[in-house]
């Protein structure tokens, strides 16, 4: 495999987007990250997206998007692992690069939530329909048993979680990108109102809109073509059964320990040399579960972990600086992209007021549905 | 829904028709072609005990368009005797006296319908004993 990095990027201001519609929003994305980059060729387009055609019944987003990109003819395809997605288009954009197939290549994520009434029946495709969905539960439905079991197994208190998302509000605010810019407290969380028990609306990210791409090359044309390379030294996907109740463990997700072993083993590092981490808190529960099975805490410390600070801008490895889902906003298949933008820029120094000091391996995890799908890349300063 | 999609998982919705692997001693619902554990294929056919205990649960309060009108209602991975685990709703309960380990018995349901003329899909549920 050659060495691919990331050369540049950018992304749209989440949000509820009324104005913007998807190819719209894509298209502003990927203009700004190809500007980033100085690139003047893209061999290849890969889009994540969950679920156009449920949104906003359109697929066939590959051939959509290059050709409101001007890029028409190059090879252009959607790729989807629920709520995944932008993490499996940036791996495919990896191993298009490291290959050798391609040279320069334009990775983008996008999710238009806002123009549908289906958005809970929308996300509910990502679980099992026949044998989850058809009884009645939902995505915040499957994180509220894994929650209920983590308290009962490990003392997390209802309190942990609250701060999970009074943290990630606290970096959204200084994240210009976010779709939340403005600080929760913890009675705010516990008051707002019940979605699934215990969780509750301010434990869940929010339906919103967005886009994000980055532009990926090998190091070696990176270095060439005098651009800033952010090397992606591991690149790591796994998957477990689609229903919860069929894993042999519920509060531990298996395909977030498989990635992260790989990935980890791909790399050469471990946890302990990470700088900073950005993952998938599809739900406040799911950061804690998620640092834990990614190796930064013991099992069932994820959440005292939060309550002692050690997850801040300034903790012992800072999680989510760009506000996470639950303040930048879960646009679906733009996540995964939007967290490796974020990676780029705090490893580039450019990630302003949140700027982690010193910053040289960043991680970023991003999973799909219950944790079906996993997918883990490590990055570095060249 | 197009009612040949209900009308196929009726084995497993109505009489908890899987199967299980005798090298794993692992239950499947539904049934499955291959076992994940050990890839064997000749899987036994089985019915699952309709006794079991809650492994967790929660109470559903912003529910998919099918169970609006049903708001809130508990939902529960339940596991049977035998081991195997499935996800269904509680019933004839009190939601606030749930708990985790609470045995529980899977009872024959209405789960849903299709709005005022579609079909009526059956299925299980479970009951607190």
């Amino acid at each position: 495999m050659r060495e691919v990095a990331i050369i540049g990027c950018g992304m749209i201001r989440f949000g509820e987007l009324w104005k913007k519609s998807l190819r719209t929003m894509f298209v502003e994305a990927a203009l700004k990250a190809i500007d980033d980059a100085g690139v003047d060729r893209i061999d290849a387009l890969y889009v994540g997206c969950m679920t156009s055609g449920l949104f906003v019944e359109q697929e066939h987003l590959g051939a959509l998007l290059a050709d409101y990109l001007g890029l028409a003819p190059i090879p252009a395809i959607r790729l989807e692992s629920a709520c995944a997605s932008g993490g499996v288009a940036l791996r495919q954009g990896f191993l298009d690069i490291g290959s050798g197939n391609s040279e320069v290549v334009l990775v983008g994520g996008v999710e238009k939530m806002t123009d549908t009434d289906r958005v809970t029946d929308g996300l509910a495709s990502a679980a099992d329909q026949e044998y989850e969905v058809f009884h009645g539960v939902t995505f915040p439905g499957l994180y509220a048993m894994i929650a209920r079991l983590h308290m009962e197994h490990y003392g997390t208190k209802r309190e942990d979680l609250a701060l999970v998302a009074v943290k990630n509000h606290k970096h959204g605010t200084m994240n210009p990108h976010a779709h939340f810019q403005r600080e929760i407290t913890v009675d705010q969380v516990l008051a707002s109102s019940l979605v699934a028990d215990p969780l509750r609306l301010l434990d869940c990210s929010p339906v919103s809109d967005g886009a994000a791409c980055v532009v990926l090359s090998s190091l070696e044309w990176a270095k060439a073509h005098g651009k800033t390379p952010v090397k992606i030294i591991a690149s790591a996907m796994a998957t477990d059964t689609l229903a919860l109740h069929q894993r042999k463990e519920i509060t531990t997700l298996g395909s977030v320990v498989e990635s992260g072993r790989k990935a980890y083993a791909m790399a050469g590092v471990g946890p302990d040399q990470i700088d900073f981490a950005e993952v998938h808190d599809c739900f406040t529960i799911a950061e804690i579960v998620v640092s834990e099975d990614l190796g930064f805490f013991k099992k069932g410390e994820g959440g005292k972990a939060v309550r002692e600070g050690l997850t801040g801008l300034d903790g012992k490895i800072p999680i989510n600086p760009s506000g996470g889902l639950k303040a930048k906003g879960h646009p679906v298949g733009a996540t995964g992209v939007a967290q490796a933008v974020e990676a780029y820029l705090q490893l580039t120094g450019r990630a302003e007021k949140r700027q982690i000091k010193d910053a040289r391996i960043g991680l970023i995890q991003n999973m799909g549905g219950s944790g079906a799908s996993s997918v883990v890349h490590i990055l570095e300063v060249v | 829904m197009p009612t040949q999609r209900h009308w196929r998982e009726i084995p497993q919705r109505y009489r908890l028709e899987g199967n299980f692997c005798p090298d794993c001693n692992r239950y499947f619902l539904p049934p499955r072609l291959v076992c994940p554990g050990c890839g064997r294929k000749e899987l036994t056919p089985k019915k699952l005990s309709r006794k079991g205990k809650i492994v967790t649960f929660t109470v559903i309060r912003v529910p998919p368009k099918t169970q609006e009108l049903k708001t809130p209602y508990p939902v529960a991975i339940v596991e049977t005797e035998e081991g195997a685990r499935l996800t269904c709703q509680v019933c004839d309960c009190e939601p606030s006296e749930l708990r985790i380990g609470q045995e529980v018995e899977i009872v024959f349901r209405e789960v849903m319908r299709e709005g005022k003329t579609g079909v009526i899909m059956y299925g299980y549920k479970a009951r607190p004993v």
